[in-house]
């Protein structure tokens, strides 16, 4: 067991490193065909990224610690945080740690080092997008706790472990209106978090609606490599939190064996592709919102996600803390 | 039906319901909200079906079906047909009297209200139609706070209508309905209802060239 939980823990944050910039191209690839064009190819974000650690490290002058210290910071705490989910195993060694508050605590972490290095380089343009990306990330935050605390209810436990196995054995507690609306609230929180398109447009540099790439305008060579692996897989991160929570069949439990492992880490590959695919689908039929309108979509997946609390809690009549 | 199956579709229905007064609070085009009310209407009229596949009354498949037609198909189209003017900003809500954030975050609150007020009632009997009774009044409340802050006459119109759906919620899910002929009553009332005030937004553009009720404010002779 302990041998394969470690190689679950293994699998899951080598899948995240290999797979982020191979899921972006995919993306990326699904987006063009469908807007017609023929694309880069799905290994273009490798072949970038190889590209930048091959460059001569160079920071702005005048930057400090926060500003150096951001992309190693980003992409450690996205990589424990792959490690410590459960994508492929609900039974690894750690997985008892898998607290949705500390999950939701590291992926601030890391927006909170991202936004600090933007204020850090001085620029007008870092300091609009450290602003903007915090005024989003307070309202998403609550969201994302909410909408898995409102999955925690019947679980009885806030361990994400917990939550996927009990979903697992139980399938009705996904089509419940509380996993139903937990479902859309942390739909809208996850594109918010990871800077998708209706709330920011990850493949322009245009000025006045720019928030992610505003924050990282400075950087080059191996650290500019190093943000936007860490962007990518917080993205693979989040997605694949997303298929685990609400599509949780197939993820090794307890007792499985090295197939099921194997097998978990094909069905998690297929899931995150398949959710990149709609999510790229649904990017090409989209606008991006105005930053002013963006708070009433966030007010909306908070009020979705509060509603589900009060569903699991209220209508909930199976087990939990009722 | 099994009591387990039953309760997971009478959650749906309700979820739904509520979700629906919810997305009307969110929505800006006056079109889409009216097509969204329809979803509302065949969600109140799952509500009786299940009711009644489940405790085996006849009377209440009627009243379903009835329900569905007037709900969801006959009142949005009134106020489709309402609200075919010519103007383009005459079918946005654009100036809410209270911002759609903050609106959305008063639902909120008025759903945890409704939660609050309603314990004492589901804890008289907790079946499971008594228990979904706090999504009927949440409906009710989100109904009132629509009718108080919206400007235009069409929105108000859908304010009233979600306020009649709550209440016609609450009578199903608390007592299994109201009599059938206290039913057929307060159908044909909002139906009135809906046509008085659809001849009065005609009337109103006809007069004023919009139907921003801030406008009838002061009396002209």
């Amino acid at each position: 067991m302990s041998a394969l939980g470690y190689a679950a823990i293994a699998a899951q944050a080598g899948a995240v490193v290999v797979g982020a910039p191979l899921l972006t191209g995919w993306m990326r690839q699904v987006r063009a065909r469908l807007e017609g064009r023929a694309g880069a190819g799905t290994a273009q974000p490798w072949r970038d990224l190889r590209k930048l650690l091959r460059k001569e490290p160079i920071t702005a002058a005048g930057t400090g610690p926060a500003f150096r210290v951001a992309p190693a910071l980003l992409v450690a705490s996205t990589l424990v945080v792959a490690a410590l989910i459960p994508l492929v195993s609900t039974a690894t060694p750690i997985s008892g740690h898998a607290d949705a508050i500390l999950v939701v605590g590291l992926l601030a972490l890391g927006t909170v080092t991202l936004a600090l290095a933007g204020l850090d380089t001085g620029t007008a343009f870092g300091g609009m997008g450290s602003s903007r990306e915090m005024t989003i990330s307070a309202l998403v935050e609550p969201t994302i706790l909410l909408a898995v605390f409102a999955l925690s209810i019947p679980a009885g436990s806030t361990n994400l472990a917990a939550i996927i196995s009990g979903a697992a054995e139980d399938p009705a507690r996904l089509a419940s209106p509380a996993g139903l609306l937990a479902t859309a609230a942390l739909a809208v929180a996850v594109l918010a978090e990871t800077g998708r398109i209706p709330v920011d447009n990850p493949s322009t540099h245009l000025e006045l609606t720019m928030v992610h790439e505003a924050m990282v305008l400075e950087y080059a060579g191996p650290d500019l490599a190093l943000v936007e692996l860490g962007a990518q897989m917080r993205l693979t991160v989040l997605l694949g939190l997303q298929a685990s929570l609400f599509v949780p069949w197939g993820i090794a439990t307890a007792g499985d064996s090295w197939g099921s492992l194997l097998l978990a880490l094909a069905v998690l590959a297929v899931k995150v592709a398949a959710l990149g695919a709609l999510l790229a689908a649904a990017e090409v039929f989209w606008a991006k919102l105005r930053l002013f309108r963006v708070p009433e979509l966030l007010a909306g997946s908070f009020l979705l996600a509060l509603l589900a609390v009060t569903a699991s809690y209220f209508l909930g009549t199976g087990g939990g803390i009722l | 039906m099994t009591e387990a199956l039953y309760t997971q579709l009478l959650d749906l229905a309700c979820g739904a319901f509520l979700l629906a007064a919810v997305v009307v609070l969110w929505l800006r085009e006056l079109t889409v909200v009216v097509r969204v009310l329809a979803v509302q209407g065949v969600a109140l009229a799952a509500i009786p079906l299940l009711i009644g596949w489940y405790e085996d009354e006849a009377a209440l498949l009627g009243i379903s079906a009835g329900l569905a037609l007037l709900r969801g198909g006959l009142l949005p189209y009134l106020l489709n047909r309402a609200l075919t003017g010519p103007r383009d900003s005459e079918h946005r809500e654009t100036r809410p009297l209270v911002n759609v954030a903050a609106s959305l975050l008063t639902a909120a609150l008025l759903t945890l209200l409704a939660y609050a007020v309603t314990r004492p009632l589901v804890a008289l009997e907790a079946t499971p139609a008594t228990r979904a009774l706090p999504v009927g009044f949440a409906v009710v409340l989100i109904g009132f706070f629509v009718l108080v802050t919206r400007r235009r006459a069409p929105s108000q119109v859908v304010g009233f209508l979600l306020l009649d759906n709550g209440i016609t919620a609450i009578a199903f899910l608390a007592a299994s309905g109201v009599p059938v002929i206290v039913e057929l009553g307060v159908s044909f009332d909002v139906l009135l209802a809906v046509l008085v005030l659809h001849i009065l937004t005609t009337r109103m553009r006809a007069a004023f060239g919009g139907t921003d009720l801030d406008e009838l404010r002061e009396l002209h002779d």
